[in-house]
């Protein structure tokens, strides 16, 4: 590995998680070591709480009912607008209500092997033990899931696992549980307990004496660039898929609070590590904005292929039987189209790189619910995918009861994030981050209906519990917007924002966000070599000297000014990207959503290296010019024991 | 965004519940609505000839007696209707402000999608029925702009103006006004009161069409048989 | 070859001539001064873009001509973050019954003129161009859009088991999103089916029955407050709403506010 793309420091480690005592006990024991803060005083500490996503909002109402004072973000209108509204699927919780075998400790299992064996054990363990108290709250809060007639909750089994403890509200399973989320958090800032910063956005953490003590925001609406203090900081700012700008993220969804703490010293964790979700509408022309998920509950019925001939252009309907190619059925016969997403996403790849794609630009597949209709009655199929059908048909045009439905991978979530201990602080004391924004849970490759169990664990139980140990040394000393660390912190805000206005060459920032986002799926998607990185990496280097000289963004900044709040996002995006690629250049094996061309199986099947890369990669951020240092987590394996995932 | 930022909200705040004013409306309409019932039904008298017809008119008036004095139902009566005239008209004089107030700046360009003609003319249709009461009260019940005069029988006065073909049209067209006012609100009022619901739905609205199609021809009967001779 | 997304991507294989629109759209620099319609040209727009792309090609054309782009809310683009929103002539949402984003340009043919307007009530004050302020419907919500229950202090899941129909019911109402267009569309510029959908998502379930009473008035009470107009039921929200919340909830709405009333319930000042 060359050493002029980043550096190795000091190896990195978890030391909250009390070890000494068995897996199943090292939740409770944390929480019985871990000190309090008496009610009295927390009345006097505030915590700021950037993002109202299931993480954020379940943590900041739950902060705000423990009796701290919160200071909540968002750069929506409204709280309710979150990411988190947009997943389909479902909430996994080990409730075993179905008496199916399922338990904690399978839970566990699934989500450790599910990740490919790079997550961390303690942390998987936890969160499969408080996935049951998210369920008993949610129902509390009136989140209507699914029943059955008894009147008790339906399940359903997702993701490829033997087990039905999926809970779900039809596909619209995200938006409920944010909704009691956000419900609680508006009974909070009714209360006054939460004070609330709409269409504002945090452009940089406030570091005093090494802890996090504010950030400076800026108010989209008035434009206005202002300090906001606290003795401590939640960071639930999202995932950053749309550094690839096609992604199934919300078009506002960026990386600017986590990269911005990082810069100030935050260790990122993992950035390589990206989920591209298999089942999506397949790109329409250059203009395209967005990519949009259809529920992977589809493919317990559709049946995926491409003809057999390469540049066959006939219509699905025309190619015979016996000339179309099952592909995922012929390759693995076990699973069949319910392989895991990150092998299914790669076989369309496979096909479409065969020049037997389908569709525009041939960058689709066919999934093909002719066979259902036949079976199930097309009634039936209404019923189950009714929804999912209308969906395809207002986007595409298209009927998709009498044409296959095409299908195509996006990028869908990112398993990286900013590097936190068992008690999600960062490496900035007094930081803690939470939901996507962190890395912790789902090693190289997130299980479906795990990531809403991730961000309620975090936000409803986790954090409110570990911040309490933190906060017990407060409250700090007052900090106001005139000590030095935050008339810096401000001053570099006002500069940057000031020096984006002011180039006034002749790109829009969603030119470059496009450029970038090409180059990302193109060299750091679904197939990384290290030739296909180097040279993303140079270009990356040089997109960003061509931002910088080369950008336009009209208006000013005292005033709500869209382009210029994409023009910031860009920018942190772009060095992301390069930190992305470099990730992914050092981790020379393949493991879950991350697959190196070098490392693979005679069949072509993703090939770990545990004896070189078991271990979590947290990079430090370092001054222009200077490759960042990596510190690595060796990743312990107690109870789950490593094995080759099979699919055959 | 934590300071408001500038511009006009309204800071005028709507003193009484929004949802109990649509309630005086409905109840006060569905009083109203009774009366309409029984106005219509007395009118049919007139088929019965001139004597019976006034002496029916006469009899409302001495209802109880001579236990009671003259009148006195009559009176009772007509507070109720006033009441109920004045609550229905404040309730939707209010509503009227508050909607004005909730929107200042009007659309430059705005399509109407789910609103009947009904529901759309409640406001001046309700305005034009309330101007025709004040007239059909001076006409036929006082007489003060009748061409009889107010010295004549209710039968001849009902003839005198139904013999003209200008009153009767504006008899005809503020009648069918009034039964489509009474379409929407019938159904209107059933979801006011909380009573509407997704099964209910066709036969409450199948009824408020039949309901307002009969009392407005219940009414529509009589000037047209003026009209063309058949009483006299 | 390697599977690319963006660039490889040229016109749509079914070659439908691309449309030239005039659109006429709403500017506003700020809540402090007035707006005005201002007509723009587009062309060549594909009938797969959405209604979005469609404006984002025109704001890339206004960023490079030193114009000032048009400010409009959006962010999921897959019809559920409710912050889209945009009055499409004359209609919220435009002519189909889903969000602005949801919306492509295959509803529209070549040569259209097209108006384009932001919510308009007193209750959402313009920030700029179609951009509103919708917190009040925030401010709804905290006056009891919501079930009383501290993280930790649930009980089990299974303990209440809630009859399947009234969940669906509860569920369909609890789908709104908050969109505002109820409000837009309504000629009152009346906000009762946004209240009355939460009413009815909480009002169904036993877990909502202890602030029930409580619930209604003070969201009642709020949305009044807010400067909403009142409801006269005519229906042209439900119509508009992209989810297809059903007038049934407002009747709901009405019948538990006056058995709350009569029971004694009254706002929270």
């Amino acid at each position: 590995m060359p050493l002029d793309l980043f550096t190795v420091g000091d190896p990195i480690a978890d030391t909250k998680a009390p070890t000494d005592v068995p897996i199943g006990e090292r939740w409770s024991e944390r929480q019985f070591r871990g000190r309090l803060v008496n009610p009295a005083n927390r009345r006097k500490m505030t915590i700021i709480v950037v993002g109202t996503g299931l993480a954020g909002g379940a943590a900041a109402a739950t902060l705000g009912e423990a009796g701290y004072k919160v200071k909540s973000f968002w750069y929506q209108d409204s709280p309710r607008r979150a990411h988190s509204v947009a997943a389909q699927g479902g909430i996994n919780a080990a409730k075993n209500y179905r008496n199916d075998g399922d338990s904690v400790h399978r839970l566990f299992y699934d989500t450790v092997k599910g990740g490919d064996f790079r997550a961390r054990e303690n942390n998987v363990h936890r969160l499969a033990e408080v996935s049951v108290n998210i369920i008993d709250q949610a129902v509390a809060q009136g989140v209507p899931f699914a029943r059955e007639y008894g009147g008790l909750l339906d399940n359903r089994s997702f993701g490829g696992t033997q087990v039905s403890r999926t809970f779900y509200a039809r596909g619209q399973t995200g938006q409920q549980l944010l909704y009691g989320a956000y419900q609680a958090l508006e009974r909070q800032i009714a209360v006054g307990s939460v004070e609330q910063h709409a269409r504002t956005e945090m452009l940089d953490l406030i570091i005093v004496d090494g802890r996090a003590r504010g950030i400076v925001a800026r108010d989209l609406v008035s434009g206005e660039i202002s300090t906001h203090f606290a003795d401590a900081v939640v960071i639930a700012s999202g995932g950053y898929s749309n550094v690839f700008y096609l992604s199934t993220n919300a078009k506002g969804s960026n990386t600017t609070a986590i990269w911005r703490a990082h810069k100030r010293g935050a260790y990122f964790a993992n950035p390589c590590y990206t989920q591209i979700h298999p089942t999506c509408i397949p790109v329409k022309g250059d203009y395209q904005s967005k990519l949009t998920l259809m529920s992977e509950s589809l493919r317990n019925d559709g049946r995926v292929w491409v003809p057999k001939e390469r540049g066959d252009d006939r219509p699905a309907n025309d190619i015979p039987e016996d000339e179309r190619d099952y592909y995922l059925e012929r390759l693995y016969p076990a699973f069949g189209n319910l392989v895991p997403r990150d092998i299914a996403s790669r076989q369309a790849k496979n096909v479409c790189d065969e020049g037997r794609g389908v569709g525009p630009g041939g960058l689709g597949v066919y999934l093909d619910f002719a066979e259902a209709i036949d079976r199930l009655g097309r009634p039936a199929v209404e019923a189950k995918y009714g929804n999912l059908f209308d969906m395809y048909a207002q986007i595409t045009g298209e009927d998709p009861y009498v044409t296959p439905m095409r299908i195509f991978p996006a990028v869908h979530y990112t398993m990286g994030g900013l590097w936190v201990d068992y008690d999600l602080q960062s490496t900035i004391p007094g930081m803690f981050v939470i939901g996507e924004a962190n890395f912790s849970d789902h090693g190289a490759n997130r299980l479906g209906a795990s990531a809403l169990m991730q961000g309620l664990a975090d936000g409803y139980f986790v954090l409110p519990s570990t911040i309490s140990s933190y906060l017990a040394d407060g409250p700090f000393e007052k900090v106001d917007e005139s000590h030095p660390a935050a008339v810096e912190a401000l001053q570099g805000v006002q500069q940057q924002t000031q020096k984006l206005l002011s180039i006034n060459g002749n790109r829009t920032p969603a030119s470059f966000h496009r450029e970038l986002g090409q180059l990302m799926w193109d060299f750091c998607g679904m197939e990384r070599t290290d030739e296909g990185l180097r040279k993303a990496i140079d270009r990356i280097r040089e997109i960003r000297q061509e931002f910088w000289s080369d950008l336009k963004v009209g208006g000013d900044w005292h005033s709500f000014n869209q382009t210029l709040e994409h023009a910031g996002r860009v920018a942190d995006f772009i060095e992301l990207g390069e930190l992305m690629c470099i990730d992914a250049l050092h981790r020379n094996e393949s493991c879950g959503g991350h697959f190196r061309a070098e490392s693979q199986t005679p069949e072509g099947e993703a090939l770990r290296d545990d004896e070189n890369f078991a271990y979590v990669a947290a990079w430090e951020w370092t001054p222009e010019s200077q490759p960042p240092v990596l510190h690595k987590e060796d990743l312990v394996y107690e109870y789950v024991h490593l094995a080759q995932r099979s699919y055959k | 965004m934590t300071v408001t930022h500038a511009g006009r909200r309204t800071p005028k705040v709507a003193k009484t519940n929004s949802v109990v004013k649509k309630a005086v409306m409905a109840i006060s309409g569905i009083v109203m609505v009774l009366y309409l019932i029984a106005h219509m039904v007395g009118n049919l008298k007139v088929f019965t000839g001139r004597e019976s017809f006034n002496h029916y008119s006469e009899w409302i008036r001495t209802i109880g007696a001579p236990a009671l004095p003259p009148q006195t139902a009559l009176t009772i009566i007509r507070i109720a209707l006033l009441v109920a005239v004045i609550a229905h008209f404040w309730a939707a004089v209010s509503l009227w402000r508050q909607a004005k107030r909730a929107r200042p700046e009007r659309y430059v360009t705005k399509k109407a999608v789910a609103q009947s003609y009904a529901s759309r003319t409640m406001r001046w249709g309700g305005v034009i029925v309330l101007l025709f009461i004040v007239y059909h009260i001076l006409d036929l019940t006082t007489g003060t702009v009748n061409p009889d005069g107010h010295d004549s029988t209710p039968y001849d006065r009902l003839v005198a103006s139904f013999s003209n073909p200008f009153i009767t049209a504006f008899y005809v067209i503020s009648l069918v006004l009034l039964g489509m006012h009474l379409r929407h609100g019938i159904w209107s009022a059933t979801q006011t009161l909380g009573q509407s619901n997704r099964r209910r739905e066709r036969t409450v609205t199948a009824f408020a069409l039949v309901f307002s199609v009969v009392l407005t021809a219940g009414f529509l009967i009589v000037p047209f048989s003026v009209l063309f001779g058949l009483v006299d | 070859m390697t599977a690319s997304m963006q660039s490889s991507v040229g016109n749509p294989a079914d070659s439908k001539r691309g449309m030239n629109l005039t659109l006429r759209i709403w500017r506003q620099k700020d809540p402090s001064v007035k707006g005005k319609m201002v007509t723009y040209k587009v062309t060549d727009i594909s009938p797969d873009m959405s209604f979005l792309e469609m404006l984002d090609v025109l704001n890339e054309q206004l960023i490079m001509q030193g114009d000032d782009p048009v400010a409009f809310d959006h962010d999921c683009r897959e019809g559920i973050c409710g912050m889209c929103g945009l009055m499409i002539n004359g209609q919220a949402h435009g002519p189909q019954q889903t969000t602005t984003c949801q919306l492509h340009m295959r509803s529209f043919k070549d040569g259209d003129k097209i108006d384009i307007e932001p919510w308009r009530s007193s209750a959402f004050p313009v920030i700029k161009d179609l951009a509103v302020d919708r917190r009040a419907f925030d401010r709804i919500i905290q006056a009891g859009g919501y079930i009383s229950v501290p993280t930790g202090t649930a009980p089990e899941a299974h303990a209440t088991p809630v009859p399947k129909a009234d969940s669906d019911a509860a569920f369909d109402a609890a789908t709104c999103i908050g969109c505002g267009a109820c409000v837009a569309a309504c000629p009152n510029a009346s906000s009762m089916l946004f209240t009355a959908a939460k009413v009815t998502h909480l009002g169904l379930l036993p877990q909502g029955q202890p602030e029930r009473n409580d619930r209604v008035v003070n969201m009642v009470a709020q949305q009044d407050r807010e400067g909403f107009g009142g409801c006269t039921n005519i229906g042209e929200c439900s119509a508009a709403c992209p989810k297809g919340i059903s007038m049934e909830t407002i009747s709901r709405l009405n019948h538990d506010l006056l058995g709350a009333l009569r029971a004694g319930a009254r706002p929270k000042s």
